[in-house]
């Protein structure tokens, strides 16, 4: 399937973490959320002014940015 | 006595652990230059007391965060005995994170599987045992919340503190576990502690260590070049975070039996979030929260009662209760526990003055005692019961796990400013009170924006302000006959706000500049607060408010007493006669100050009036009205005021000549200026540093004198909008200039410190000696 970015996906679209782009805090922050390759994250969705959106990865609730998600590479199930 | 660390995940159950070990021998202080709480207390039923240090909440020892930094100082410098790792089991993996991060210390960690009755409902099941082998540390099931296995984990970390552990790590079958290696063996070779973690960060090249230790960081550099992974290239940190997770997947997590359930099946917490996080719904609710939270604490009119059988029944009248309950309406909680501690506080003045007069004891000593320490005490006091009944609700909306929705809703607002959706919490609060608002500014994870967010929240009016801004409109409807004082009110709210706002992005383009701090938040999940928990948090900052009520919020209402009641001669005045106090003479003296704000020199005489008014508001910001009562008895002999203070306003006005742009700059004076002492107590508390308190102190006075002289310039002279909006444009002009880089400030400051250094250097007369008798003959010496 297309790679896509997280930030593109829609409410209930789920799928794998590829890659994680991005530098410094921002990228280390998401790591030590859990945000890895391969990864399984569901987006959930979204606030209620359009931004940020949650997630759900490793079981738990997640919430960030779009400009955060859109550093996260995805793939989807095959 | 040995010494247990608790480290683990937010929201893992570390607070109900930790209270349920150490209950009532608890102590909360600050860990060192920040404002993180360090808890620390003492667990009796083993065989020998053991203290107890609560690390901050933290999910990573990565060196960003300074919650980080302190944990992680603590467990390499501090050595505790034993590392009690606190794991929420129904959120494995990213909770055993940090548990492969801890293993890599020297230090005997042992790990508490919190919430498993939560795990039992969920219908999951884990084998303890199987991790406890794989994982080879001590594993123990508890649940914090039910006090069961406290005594078991206790025992098993008592037993560990007694052996020595080595370090190892889940790396072991990396790529780098060669470079790790090397790093270690050098870094053992200069006698560095805990060797294996450091060489681990260093290879991740974290900040902390690369400064450390530059020559393996070299080291690294070099091996990294030739390194090439097929994912993540030589990107070590990133290789470093995947391999743990890997692992912690690989070996760990099949020790979970979790019940078959679909990807999109939703969790209770899911369920409550349909509704408060609700794209329609959710916003408007969280008004309607925030609304009962205020009605329950400060209204006077529950539920819109009313005058009706009910009030007449709760205003027991003729009763010493009287109106304690409802004056024409149901009281609100708050407002009860206010009125309660308000008579009990009365009485028991009225008790001491009636004991001291008995006994003949001098009249100043009688008012010191009377009106100054104990009247001080309980001006203070009196906040206390609805201060911490706005705590209380804030706190249990806290612990709920709702206002991260809160923060997870406004986010998109805030941002703009350089803000969390999280800073409105304590903005909001300040309507309330300033005091909680600045306390709650703990829960925002930024160091800027804590500090931003207290400076700005006493420009959100606090309930206490709102008699001055009645009284006043009154005043100026009363004397000029014009204007609704209602409307008055809600536009000072509104210039309240305006100005936060602008402070903050002005704060932002200047002092505090840096990216918007990023938004990468658990949504913990739902569950009710813990009464316990709450009750011991209340109770901290109960304490924490009394013991600044009794010593420098106390010294400062002496101080202010014996400047109202004393002439500079030294002679004892009564209220009545304030006009002949020290006070009213520094009045007179910072008058003209006022002067651009319009009730300075230009007020004559009796102008002194509005800014003893001012500076007695330091105390409680209700004393203004109080004091504009004795002002207007030192203006009109025997007069007698209302409990509103909308006559001695008038009183004040007509005897000044005030007009009505200077009175509305006095209201927007005090209701910006440096707040109550009990909300200047607040900030320095929270604000840590010195420099920083300062510097909020002077941001206050500024930023309410700017705003104040603006509104009385244009509102007696409309044209000078033009030059004002002018001065603006060229201030924000320079600020976009100076933030392009465009404008160069060094030559200016280089010239600003050589000015200084030289100042320094010759305080005679500028040849450099240290200022002498021949000063004066100096420079004709040097000529010589």
């Amino acid at each position: 399937m297309k790679e896509k970015r997280l930030s593109e996906y829609k409410i209930g679209e789920y799928g794998k973490v590829k890659i994680v782009e991005g530098e410094g805090k921002i990228r280390r922050r998401l790591f030590d959320m859990g945000v890895t390759p391969s990864a399984d994250i569901i987006v959930r969705k979204r606030a209620p002014l359009g931004d940020p959106i949650e997630i759900t990865i490793r079981g738990y609730e997640l919430t960030l940015r779009e400009s955060e998600a859109s550093v996260v590479i995805m793939e989807g199930r095959k | 006595m040995i010494r247990f660390a608790l480290a683990g995940n937010p929201n893992s159950g570390k607070t109900t652990l930790f209270n349920a070990l150490t209950g009532s021998t608890a102590h909360v202080g600050n860990w060192p230059g920040v404002t993180v709480d360090k808890k620390e207390g003492t667990y009796k039923k083993c065989a020998e007391p053991i203290s107890i240090v609560d690390l901050p909440g933290i999910y990573s020892l990565s060196p960003y965060t300074p919650e980080e930094v302190i944990s992680r100082n603590f467990i390499l410098d501090e050595k505790p005995d034993c590392v009690i790792n606190i794991v929420d089991v129904t959120n494995l993996e990213r909770n055993l994170y940090l548990t492969t991060q801890l293993m890599e210390i020297d230090v005997p960690v042992v790990i508490a599987l919190n919430m498993m009755d939560e795990l039992t409902k969920r219908g999951d099941k884990i084998d303890a045992k199987a991790l406890e082998e794989k994982i080879g540390l001590p594993v123990v099931e508890i649940s914090a919340l039910r006090g069961k296995g406290m005594a078991e984990l206790m025992d098993r970390a008592y037993e560990a503190s007694k052996t020595s552990r080595k370090a190892k790590t889940v790396l072991e079958k990396t790529a780098l576990i060669h470079l790790i290696n090397d790093c270690r063996i050098a870094l053992s070779g200069q006698k560095v502690d805990n060797a294996l973690f450091h060489a681990i960060k260093l290879v991740e090249m974290d900040e902390i260590e690369v400064k450390m230790h530059p020559d393996s960081a070299n080291m690294v550099e070099e091996f990294k070049e030739g390194f090439h992974d097929e994912l993540f290239g030589n990107d070590f940190e990133a290789l470093v975070a995947d391999s743990r997770y890997k692992y912690i997947v690989a070996y760990f997590s099949s020790t979970l039996t979790k019940k078959p359930r679909e990807v999109t099946e939703l969790t209770k917490s899911e369920k409550i979030d349909r509704v408060f996080t609700h794209k329609f719904i959710g916003i408007p609710l969280f008004f309607i929260i925030l609304f009962a939270v205020f009605h329950l604490t400060f209204s006077e009119n529950l539920l819109w009662l009313g005058a009706g059988p009910l009030a007449e029944w709760v205003s027991c009248e003729g009763t010493a209760f009287e109106g304690v309950f409802g004056d024409g309406g149901l009281a609100s909680p708050g407002v009860i526990l206010f009125n309660l501690l308000d008579l009990a506080t009365a009485s028991l003045g009225e008790a001491i003055a009636g004991a001291m007069e008995a006994s003949g004891i001098a009249e100043w000593l009688i008012g010191l005692v009377c009106d100054g320490i104990f009247g001080g005490i309980f001006a203070v006091l009196s906040f206390l019961p609805q201060i911490l009944l706005l705590f209380l609700f804030f706190s249990l909306l806290e612990d709920s796990g709702y206002m991260a929705r809160v923060a997870f809703m406004l986010d998109k607002i805030f941002r703009k400013f350089g803000l969390s959706g999280r800073a409105f919490m304590p903005m909001i609060m300040g309507f309330g009170c300033s005091v909680p608002a600045m306390i709650n500014t703990r829960t925002l994870a930024n160091e800027n924006e804590r500090t931003a967010t207290i400076r700005i929240i006493p420009f959100f009016s606090c309930s206490a302000k709102l008699p001055i801004l009645t009284a006043v409109a009154g005043g100026i409807m009363q004397v000029f006959g014009v204007g609704n004082a209602d409307l008055i009110t809600y536009g000072m709210y509104v210039v309240g706000i305006v100005l936060a706002l602008v402070c903050v992005i002005l704060m932002r383009a200047t002092t505090m500049k840096g990216e918007i701090p990023p938004f990468i938040m658990e949504l913990p999940d739902y569950h009710s607060p813990q009464f316990r928990n709450l009750m011991l948090h209340l109770w901290d900052k109960a304490k924490h408010f009394i013991k600044k009520a009794f010593t420098i919020i106390l010294v400062s209402t002496i101080i202010i007493w014996v400047i109202s009641h004393f002439s500079w001669t030294w002679n004892f005045l009564g209220d009545e006669e304030i006009d002949q106090s020290i006070l009213a003479g520094l009045g007179g003296l910072i008058q003209p100050l006022f002067t651009p704000l319009g009730f300075g020199s230009q007020l004559g005489a009796m102008g002194w009036v509005f800014a003893v008014g001012a500076i007695t508001g330091l105390i409680a910001k209700e004393n203004v009205i109080a004091t504009f009562g004795t002002l207007a008895a030192c203006i009109i002999a025997g007069f007698e005021g209302t409990e509103e203070g909308v006559a001695e306003v008038s009183v004040m006005i007509q005897a000044t000549g005030a007009t009505i742009p200077a009175m509305i700059s006095f209201i927007v004076f005090n209701m910006t200026t440096i707040p109550c002492f009990a909300a200047v107590a607040a900030a320095k508390g929270e604000l840590g540093s010195k420099k920083k308190f300062n510097f909020t102190l002077l941001f206050w006075i500024v930023a309410s004198y700017v705003t104040s002289s603006m509104i009385y310039l244009i509102g007696s002279w409309w044209w000078t909008t033009f030059i004002i909006i002018a001065v603006w444009a060229v201030v924000i002009a320079l600020l976009v200039l100076y933030n392009k880089g465009k404008l160069d400030l060094t030559s200016l400051k280089d010239l600003f410190k050589k000015v200084k250094t030289k100042a320094k250097k010759s305080s005679g007369c500028g040849c450099g000696c240290d200022g002498c008798a021949m000063k004066d003959s100096c420079s004709s010496q040097k000529k010589n």
